[in-house]
């Protein structure tokens, strides 16, 4: 499995924002390694974002995604003590989840 | 405000209209869509997800540095204040790859997404609502890359 | 009545002049400025996170032949002290006769504490294997004294020996282009294209120079620690790199971090 993400959820009134960061390459697929080889596309394909096991958020991305991407969005009504998941599933299948309590 | 069940009503209607007209990808609106992230402009990619032509709003916002010194990492953002949006996009429109990112926009979540696109020259961004009532919105900023942030 | 017309109009003119020549001020200090809210805006997530937390799991875990963690490990302030400890690296280590920098002392708590090889590690490439490790553990100890000011000892002979050694290496010349580190980090106000050079023979500054290493490089998305960024810049030099944790890459170390006495540690940094 890869690395882990670091997610930040802060609460300000009723709406938590929440900063992640993730471990990806995030490989284009227009690069060639020294041998003239293409690099083959390697990027996550689907974030999604749980409140308390609640799904609040669903993303696409595509190789544009810059690496190690960085995410940011507010969720409303979520207080201290409440949790965030975040889950990605790349194109090669790899996944990751992380979970995050809310300060 | 809408009801929860007020606007799940609301987008069953849509998706029904969609699917009747052919448009709605098999799966869940969360599946990601090979035609969109093949597309080589805006137009391309918001009709291949549904959309119909994109129109210039000043309710849509895009975010982003001037000039960015390195194009391998541009922090940019997709925002709209209007009711309705479904989804929020971000294209980098001279990158081989234009579409960057689909967000599905919730009521529990604010329609703003930040994230950083890879640039490999200087170029638009846009940021597109699309929006329930089948509007496609877009808003352009210009960013400049000092160094192209494709790799090699 | 035309004299307060007059005037009126003599001032809306200076007001017109002074705005335009703001105008053109503010084009022509637009790119840095530009650079500047660039880099502004990419502060909040820096990717090098990634590899603190990578680090301290690195730093907790029970690794190596031995089986045991590194909490044991002195990194110049006692055993298992690590906040603090990097703004005090280079420095003089009783247990291995010698001035170590934050590296090569990783590298020898992971041989002594954990029974890894440190011969191989320093002979692995950046980017693989146990380096990466290294790395990830030097970023989060770096990490560890955020914001805090170097103040490394020169109390013990080798630690002055080493300093005088990192002088004379910093203004070595050789290679096919004459180089040497003063070449381009020895006079204020120098840039190459975008970048600026600090000028490392003296204090260039809180966050600046040695005080901004380890730093996530955006460019190639990579965690450079200052063993890697010493080896680049022999690269830069066209000179051979003189190796992994070597008494030369050490005491150009102890030069720069001498120098830079006061300056406030922003490590780990983000960097083009």
């Amino acid at each position: 499995m890869a690395d882990p993400m670091r997610i930040r959820a802060q609460a300000a009134g009723d709406k938590t924002t929440v900063r992640v960061l993730m471990n990806h390459e995030m490989e284009t697929g227009q690069r060639k390694d020294t041998a003239g080889k293409t690099i083959p596309a390697w990027f996550i394909q689907e974030v999604t974002a749980l409140h308390n096991g609640k799904t609040v958020l669903t993303a696409q991305w595509g190789p544009s995604v810059a690496k190690n991407p960085f995410l940011q969005f507010a969720v409303k009504g979520a207080k201290a003590g409440d949790k965030i998941t975040i889950n990605w599933l790349d194109n090669r299948g790899d996944k990751r989840s992380d979970e995050a309590t809310v300060t | 405000m809408q009801t929860r069940r007020e606007m799940i009503a609301h987008s069953a209607q849509v998706a029904g209209l969609l699917a009747a007209a052919g448009l709605l990808p098999t799966a869940a609106q969360a599946a990601w869509s090979q035609a969109a992230f093949d597309a080589r402009t805006l137009a391309d990619a918001t009709k291949a997800l549904g959309g119909s032509a994109p129109i210039e709003s000043k309710d849509v916002t895009v975010t982003g540095p001037d000039i960015a010194e390195n194009g391998a990492v541009v922090p940019v953002a997709c925002a709209t204040t209007l009711p309705g949006v479904k989804r929020l996009l971000l294209l980098v429109e001279k990158n081989p790859s234009v579409l960057a990112a689909v967000f599905d926009v919730s009521d529990a979540v604010d329609a703003t997404f930040s994230t950083r696109v890879k640039m490999g020259q200087s170029s638009n961004v846009f940021a597109v609502a699309m929006m329930a009532d089948g509007k496609v919105l877009y808003a352009a900023k210009e960013i400049k890359v000092t160094l192209g942030g494709c790799g090699g | 009545m035309h004299r307060p017309l007059l005037i009126a109009a003599a001032l809306a003119l200076t007001g017109a002049a002074l705005t335009f020549a703001g105008t053109a001020l503010a084009q022509t200090k637009s790119a840095a400025d530009g650079i500047a809210e660039y880099r502004r805006m990419l502060e909040d997530g820096n990717p090098a996170e990634l590899f603190e937390a990578k680090g301290e799991d690195l730093w907790k875990q029970k690794r190596g032949p031995k089986n045991a963690t590194l909490q044991a490990c002195d990194l110049g302030k006692g055993p298992g002290v690590v906040k603090g400890a990097f703004v005090e690296l280079p420095r003089y280590f009783a247990d291995t006769q010698k001035v170590q920098d934050l590296e090569s002392r990783l590298v020898s708590c992971m041989a002594t504490l954990q029974g890894f090889n440190a011969a191989e590690i320093a002979a692995t490439p950046f980017g693989r294997g146990e380096q990466n490790n290294v790395t990830a553990l030097a970023t989060w100890v770096a990490g560890e004294s955020r914001g805090q000011r170097f103040n490394l000892p020169q109390g013990h002979e080798q630690e002055r020996k080493s300093y005088e050694i990192g002088k004379r290496v910093f203004f070595f010349r050789g290679g096919p282009m004459d180089f040497s580190c003063a070449s381009c980090h020895s006079v204020d106000g120098q840039r190459i294209r975008l970048q600026d050079l600090p000028n490392l023979t003296k204090n260039p500054g809180d966050g600046v120079g040695f005080a901004a290493w380890p730093a996530y490089r955006v460019s190639n998305g990579q965690m450079w620690s200052m063993q890697l960024r010493l080896n680049d810049c022999f690269r830069q030099q066209r000179l051979p790199y003189p190796g992994f944790g070597s008494d030369v890459t050490v005491s150009l170390s102890t030069y720069m971090g001498v120098n830079a006495k006061g300056a406030q540690s922003i490590a780990p940094g983000l960097k083009r």
